[in-house]
């Protein structure tokens, strides 16, 4: 039919094909535009900074000196190790005290709703700094949390546990946990809201109804179709946390160092860039695998 | 049908005063109810009736305010939804989403622990015709596909009663014919007693055995389709089940199964045994639209005639349905099968016809 249309208007069928190629990536160009300008080219500038030698008085060169990755490992492995379970520790934490939250916020509260949710993320209205300082208030010695943990001796369980080393819950891993989940809670309280939220209740109504009690219901029918909540939430919780170096500087000891201080002492004090660069780029590697990894065994692609 | 699923069901439920109030009002008002095994059983009403109110108390997802509810012989009405042997077969149908179709089918039979949840899972979805489909997810299926799953889902539990809320409700309408055909089939395969929540009174009469009409969180009437059709008990029923021309009428007299009514100074004669207990004044005369005829004036054949001008037509193939105004001013319809009979026209005046056994006495709305 093509061929038997003269003159101008194939022409104009083109710019208007062509117009029609165009629109997407023009609409794209803006995040193309800001990804490479923040992340692929400061990504590359990084590699290529990890990769070289040399010392801040007379330059870095680069000189493919891959040593220096095996070196941070070699050297601040337990600070990798820590900084994940402390992440993982966390996302647990916020996990089990977000999930009810969420149910209550999504299906409980009815003219609260609005409300709770902004007080959800009110804390986020004070800075991150002053909110994590609270904490050394909060946790300190003659203080109402520390007072309630020697009285019940809850204290004891958590030395058992090592996470304090005496009997005072500032500066330990104690601590550097619960910092990291109470500043980290949103995090993962508004994506289960929003999932648990648009739930069907009438499928709990269902699963009543074909014989499962309060337990199973929640295991077999709200728990996977809250999936998707679940994933995002412990990935947003998980992800920041595990490169977080404030909660472990101001609530923790020389003995809960994260990795997110070694790179910032790396940088900005000893000012040895290869190291600081390898260790971001380890740090990078190890989440994208693990994230791969969960969202894979998790199989959210499968859910509605 | 295969035997695990069949067999006689001992379904036999009982309402006792049940009621559901709210703050500010009265869903279900106390009412009683005996629903035979084996039994389809129809709660037809409009909406805001009461009617699914009830069958979530019978399913035990909604409390009772007050009352009992029985099946068999016990008492059912403080346990659990989870603990009754009784299956919904929800308006949204409810399909687990994240689940195949096999695994919605043998949820609950999981739960109740049976060991060969598949085998019957499998059993059911060809009792639907739909094996072929075990693999799939709900959305994967259509809206009439879906309600079938919905359906083998509910009756693969072998439950004493099968509660149906309005399930037919979100398919087209060739689509529901077809499911209601399916439906009876296999309420009659299985044997379980079915209740059967609509507001459509051609599915209740379809369908149902017996049909309680529900208004207000009442039930206004309960019988067999045809017996609540020919001799509905109040004005509701007479409209809610079709349409129905009320005549206002006073009983002059009664001599033996006659009694001789005046309308708009018309005498007629009507079925004394249809003449209601209650409310004596305000008294009406029903006519069916079908059962009324348009005859010569001069035909004698029929005791209680009627004559008006035809205020409007409308031929619809198999018959003509015809508005004829009254002297009084009231309009009549009148359904005329199209049968070779001679069709009235516009403004013609004509005289309407009806045997008094076609007519019925109702006292209240």
């Amino acid at each position: 039919m093509a061929l038997a249309v003269p003159g101008a208007r194939p022409a104009r069928r083109r710019a208007a094909r062509r117009r029609g190629t165009f629109t997407p990536l023009l609409l794209l160009a803006p995040a193309m535009l800001w990804l490479t300008i923040f992340f692929v080219i400061p990504t590359f500038s990084l590699a290529s900074q990890s990769l070289q030698t040399g010392d801040i008085d007379n330059g870095f060169v680069l000189t493919w000196h891959f040593q220096t990755y095996s070196d941070a490992l070699g050297r601040y492995w337990p600070q990798f190790l820590r900084s994940l379970i402390f992440a993982g520790s966390a996302t647990l934490i916020t996990l089990i005290v977000g999930y009810p939250l969420a149910w209550f916020i999504a299906h409980r509260s009815g003219r609260f709703k609005t409300m709770l949710l902004v007080l959800v993320i009110a804390p986020f209205f004070t800075n991150f700094l002053i909110r994590t300082l609270a904490w050394i208030t909060i946790l300190t010695d003659n203080g109402l949390v520390t007072g309630f943990f020697r009285a019940t001796g809850l204290i004891n369980v958590l030395r058992w546990l090592g996470l304090v080393g005496n009997d005072t819950l500032l500066y330990s891993p104690f601590a550097v946990i619960a910092g990291l989940a109470y500043n980290f809670l949103p995090f993962m309280v508004l994506p289960l809201y929003t999932s648990l939220e648009r739930m069907d209740m009438r499928l709990l109504d269902a699963a009543g109804d074909l014989y499962a009690n309060g337990w199973h219901t929640f295991w077999k029918v709200i728990w996977p179709l809250s999936l998707p909540g679940v994933v995002s939430g412990t990935l947003l919780t998980f992800i920041p946390a595990a490169g977080d170096y404030i909660n472990s500087k101001l609530l923790g000891n020389t003995q809960t160092t994260m990795i997110g201080q070694v790179i910032d002492a790396q940088f900005l004090r000893v000012l040895d860039y290869p190291t600081a660069a390898a260790l971001s780029f380890i740090l990078m590697a190890t989440i994208i695998v693990m994230v791969g990894v969960y969202v894979r065994a998790a199989g959210t692609e499968e859910l509605v | 049908m295969t035997e695990a699923i069949q067999r006689k069901a001992q379904g036999e439920l009982r309402l006792v005063e049940l009621e559901r109030r709210y703050d500010d009002f009265i869903a279900v008002n106390g009412i009683d109810l005996d629903v035979p095994p084996g039994s389809f059983f129809a709660l037809l009403g409009p909406s805001g009736c009461g009617k699914t109110t009830t069958l979530r108390m019978i399913a035990g997802l909604e409390e009772p305010s007050s009352g009992r509810i029985f099946l068999g012989t016990d008492d059912i009405t403080n346990t659990r939804a989870h603990q009754r042997r009784v299956n919904t077969v929800f308006q949204s149908y409810a399909l687990f989403p994240h689940l195949n179709i096999l695994d919605n089918v043998g949820f609950g039979l999981r739960q109740l622990k049976v060991a060969d949840w598949k085998t019957k899972a499998m059993e059911a979805l060809e009792l639907v015709k739909l094996a072929d489909r075990a693999k799939q997810k709900p959305r994967q299926l259509s809206g009439g596909m879906q309600q079938r799953v919905a359906l083998a889902r509910a009756i693969v539990n072998e439950p004493e009663v099968l509660l149906l809320d309005e399930p037919l409700g979100a398919l087209d309408l060739k689509l529901r014919r077809e499911m209601q055909i399916e439906l009876k089939r296999i309420q009659q395969e299985v044997g379980i007693t079915f209740i059967h929540v609509t507001h459509d009174q051609e599915e209740a009469m379809t369908m149902a055995d017996t049909v309680a009409v529900m208004r207000s969180g009442n039930i206004e009437q309960l019988g067999a389709p045809a017996e609540l059709y020919d001799n509905p008990a109040t004005a509701f029923v007479a409209n809610f089940l079709g349409q129905s021309n009320l005549l206002p009428i006073e009983v002059t007299s009664v001599t033996g199964e006659r009694a001789a009514v005046t309308s708009h100074g018309s005498t007629l004669v009507a079925q004394a045994d249809t003449i209601p207990d209650e409310a004596p004044d305000g008294l009406r005369l029903g006519i069916r639209p079908e059962k009324l005829r348009l005859v010569s004036a001069t035909d004698t054949t029929w005791t209680n005639k009627l004559t008006g001008e035809v205020s409007d037509a409308s031929f619809t193939g198999v018959s003509t349905t015809y508005l004829v105004r009254m002297p009084w001013g009231q309009e009549l319809t009148v359904t005329q099968p199209n049968d070779g009979t001679d069709r009235a026209v516009l403004g013609e005046q004509v005289t309407i016809a009806w045997d008094p056994h076609h007519a019925f006495m109702i006292g209240r709305d």
